[in-house]
């Protein structure tokens, strides 16, 4: 077999890889919001971010002494229109303050956004170049971190957020924590 | 009664599309002519009963037969006719029947104009189409019946979700699966080709109406939902890098470059190998975005009702139809190469570069789109890389492409002058400068990347114009001489042209969007905003009623100029429409267009206080980004009745000197 011939399984071969994916994705006992992040029992990165409502910066400082909700969303991420609600919903029974940072949006997309789904955040960070994303890890949008009264990290949730995972894991956790 | 009939019209089609496959392959290999010919009927048979099949479930939504399962779970007796009759394919079951039908059509089309081709040709192109037929049909008889019944009949039904009860999105998925499906007839002749061993021009010229029509209907299709998208959801925005609209961009950028590829095979000879592996991956990425709208694999705001079930056998339809195809050829496409040899510079390698940024574009929206699944895969989560990404990434690919449209087809084939093509291209220079200019005088200080956008409009449309007036010999030759090409000038040719400055049209339109204004205001009755230097005015809320919702309907006046000199441009009347049994509300935007800007208004939720959310936009040429798609289409079809397609098969029909030369059915 010369190498013409392997160029020729090129396409097949990928398309291989691409269909074991493909299976991954439709096994049901996949649970995607697992994610273990190295961040967690750290400190929360600093950042000062402005914000949406021009109030003032956002800042690490600003939030020390409680235990708080950081959501990352966008205004172009689907998965986030899906969480919306559910946000929504939290922030309505939750005394636990819930904070947005704007992940990689337009100011403007992201008041829009909010004007037409309605506002659960307490107040909303611009992270318009994503540094604060990276700072904490962020894979993609949605992503809500837990940060306690000493300003660490304490949980992670990658994806939309969802009753069951509030009612299993984030409300226990906040309780100990002492938030709510 | 009616609808057990077409259930078991569907069973029998299913019987039809296997005897179709096993007469045609067999009757190809052992060249029995015979078995092709009975072949070719079912082919007929088979979309025959599918067309029956498909009319008795028509038929169910439109009497309202809610005995039917699918019918009650997404049909109303309250809903406008329209919308019961889109209703069928607004659902996954009724839409894999309208799938399966467009497929036997294009099959029974295949047997009916088949007389121009090589019997074994059509009979193995015919087999290959039995052989998806029989998937599909199983995979809907199997997994997504929309036949079966429910006992007791509800009184009513669950409805259409209002979002999709617009005209816009009534035709739209038949536009998109006539695209998406027809390009399964390339896909057959890639594989029948790979079977047979051969590829040669004329294959080339067989298979090249297919693929114009379904990237026609392609380009109508996606123009269709974006701008469904744009007038319906209220944002403003025509296209938001969503899965869905991203599984249908893909195999039209795939079938773009195999639209060109194939000119090379048929002029030239070569390429070949490639353009079979471009036919085999644009009918690919047609059943990956099926795989992934239907099988709940990734998260989107279009899609369908999940059932791990169907994901598990459309994965295998996808290794039969894909793995198969590609095994295919990995064994026969080496024995392909051959043909006219060219250099880089010639209307060949530039054939070949778009194809490469063609193909780089689909791999980038590709990666896009199932980012979110890979890391999935490794115990990621469900995420979206969103514009960003692809704002970053594809556009960046497009410069290059549009540069390389205008120069192309000034190339001569096999060595071309690159240096005499820029010169020749001298006009559309100039239009680059006078667009820069004019955009840097208009909007100084503003988005400097749009200004070169429409720049590169201009390049694009008056290269094509440039090129078309060097093939007539315009202003050099006298006009008679002018007029005489003219007249024979080949319609395939004004077809490019035509598409090219679609593709112009619709870049100008991309580009200008960065440059609008909009207003988000709370208003009172009677208050006025500004709106990129005209007023809106807010005249007055009502309510009405409609067959199957309440709406608060309010009254805008657009007013231009001030004081005295004040006069009324437009009555803008947006709408926020509520649907009683989905308790959902949806946005009626109003639009005022002059085909050069829209206005566009959208009602949001009242505050209690007599205040109005209201969304208003001035947005500078995004009709064009329309107009341009359906320009692009025209050209399509413009080439598509070119006398070239029929020639062939007269000069053939001649040589065996057996039929008159406009005889047959063609």
């Amino acid at each position: 077999m010369n190498w013409r011939r392997v160029l020729f399984l090129l396409p097949l071969a990928l398309f291989m890889v691409l269909a074991v994916y493909f299976w991954a994705g439709l096994s049901p006992d996949h649970d995607p919001s697992l994610l273990p992040s190295a961040m967690i029992g750290k400190p929360e990165p600093v950042f000062n971010l402005a914000t949406l409502d021009n109030s003032g910066a956002l800042t690490t400082d600003g939030m020390k002494g409680q235990v708080v909700l950081i959501n990352f969303f966008a205004s172009w991420c689907v998965p986030c229109r899906e969480e919306h609600a559910t946000l929504m919903d939290f922030a309505k029974i939750s005394s636990v303050p819930l904070y947005g940072i704007a992940y990689k949006d337009k100011p403007a997309d992201s008041a829009q956004f909010l004007a037409s789904l309605g506002n659960p955040y307490k107040r909303v960070g611009l992270d318009q170049d994503g540094r604060t994303g990276i700072d904490f890890g962020v894979y993609g949008v949605p992503e809500t971190y837990v940060i306690d009264k000493q300003g660490i990290i304490r949980w992670r949730h990658v994806g939309p957020l969802d009753a069951d995972a509030i009612a299993k894991e984030l409300n226990p956790l906040l309780q100990s924590l002492g938030g709510s | 009664m009616i609808i057990e009939f077409g259930h078991f019209a569907l069973i029998l089609a299913l019987c039809v599309a296997m005897l179709q496959t096993g007469l045609t392959l067999r009757g190809a290999a052992r060249n029995h002519w015979g078995m092709m010919e009975a072949g070719r009927m079912a082919a007929l048979a088979q979309f025959a009963l599918i067309a029956l099949a498909f009319a008795t479930l028509v038929h169910a939504y439109a009497i309202s037969d809610f005995s039917v399962l699918n019918v009650a779970e997404n049909s109303h007796s309250d809903k406008p006719l329209l919308y019961k009759l889109s209703g069928v394919w607004g659902n996954h079951e009724g839409s894999m029947v309208l799938w399966v039908l467009i497929l036997s059509l294009y099959g029974a089309a295949v047997s009916w104009f088949g007389d121009s081709m090589p019997p074994r040709l059509a009979a193995r192109v015919l087999g290959v189409m039995g052989m998806i037929g029989v998937g599909f049909l199983l995979f809907i008889l199997l997994t997504s019946n929309p036949f079966l019944r429910l006992s007791p009949a509800p009184a009513d039904g669950n409805g259409l979700n209002p979002i999709l009860q617009d005209p816009g999105l009534a035709f739209h998925p038949p536009f998109l699966y006539l695209g998406y499906v027809g390009n399964a007839v390339s896909f057959a002749f890639a594989v029948a080709a790979l079977i047979e061993g051969r590829v040669d021009a004329a294959w080339a010229r067989w298979v090249r109406p297919w693929t114009l029509a379904s990237w026609c209907t392609l380009t109508v299709g996606i123009a269709m939902g974006s701008w469904w998208a744009y007038y319906t959801l209220g944002w403003g925005g025509w296209w938001f890098w969503d899965p869905v609209e991203n599984a249908s961009l893909m195999p039209w950028l795939a079938s773009t470059a195999l639209i060109h590829s194939s000119i090379v095979v048929e002029r030239r000879d070569t390429l070949k190998s490639w353009t079979v592996l471009l036919a085999i991956l644009t009918f690919s990425l047609s059943l990956v975005g099926t795989f992934l709208v239907r099988s709940g694999v990734l998260t989107s705001v279009h899609a369908f009702a999940l059932d791990p079930r169907r994901g598990v056998f459309i994965l295998l339809l996808l290794l039969a139809a894909i793995g198969g195809s590609l095994t295919l050829y990995a064994f026969r496409a080496p024995k392909l190469e051959s043909g006219g040899v060219f250099a880089p510079v010639s209307r060949e390698g530039a054939l070949v570069l778009n194809n490469l940024i063609l193909v780089s574009c689909a791999a980038t929206v590709f990666i896009g789109t199932l980012y979110p699944l890979f890391l999935d895969a490794v115990g990621g989560p469900k995420l979206s890389v969103g514009y960003p990404f692809f704002d970053r990434t594809f556009v960046p690919l497009m410069i290059p492409l549009l540069v390389a449209v205008a120069v192309g087809p000034m190339l001569a084939w096999k060595r071309g002058d690159l240096l005499g093509a820029f010169q020749r291209l001298w006009a559309a220079g100039i239009a680059v400068l006078v667009a820069l200019l004019i955009g840097f005088y208009l909007t100084w200080g503003g988005p400097v990347l749009a200004v070169l956008g429409l720049g590169m409009a201009a390049w694009v449309g008056m290269g094509a114009l440039v090129e078309l007036a060097e093939r007539l010999r315009l202003f050099r030759a006298s006009w008679q001489e002018s007029w005489r090409r003219a007249l024979n000038h080949p319609r395939s040719a004004y077809g490019m042209t035509l598409a090219h400055l679609g593709l112009a049209v619709t870049v100008a339109g991309l580009a200008a969007s960065a440059f609008q204004t909009e207003n988000i205001a709370l208003m009172h009755l009677g208050e006025s905003i500004p709106l990129s230097g005209f007023t809106l005015r807010f005249d007055g809320i009502g309510k009405h009623d409609g067959e199957n919702y309440t709406a608060d309907a309010a009254d805008f006046t657009l007013l231009n100029g001030e004081g005295a000199g004040e006069r009324v441009v437009a009555e803008l009347r947006p709408e926020r429409r509520f649907f009683p049994l989905q308790q959902q509300t949806v946005a009626k935007t109003a639009i005022h267009t002059n085909l050069l800007s829209d206005f566009y208004v959208a009602l949001g939720d009242p505050d209690g206080n007599g205040g109005w959310a209201v969304r208003a936009y001035w947005k500078p040429l995004v009709p064009f980004i329309w107009i341009g798609a359906i320009i692009m289409a025209l050209g399509g079809a413009v080439s598509l009745s070119d006398r070239r397609w029929r020639v062939g098969v007269a000069s053939r029909r001649a040589a065996k000197g057996a039929l008159p030369v406009n005889g047959g059915r063609a």
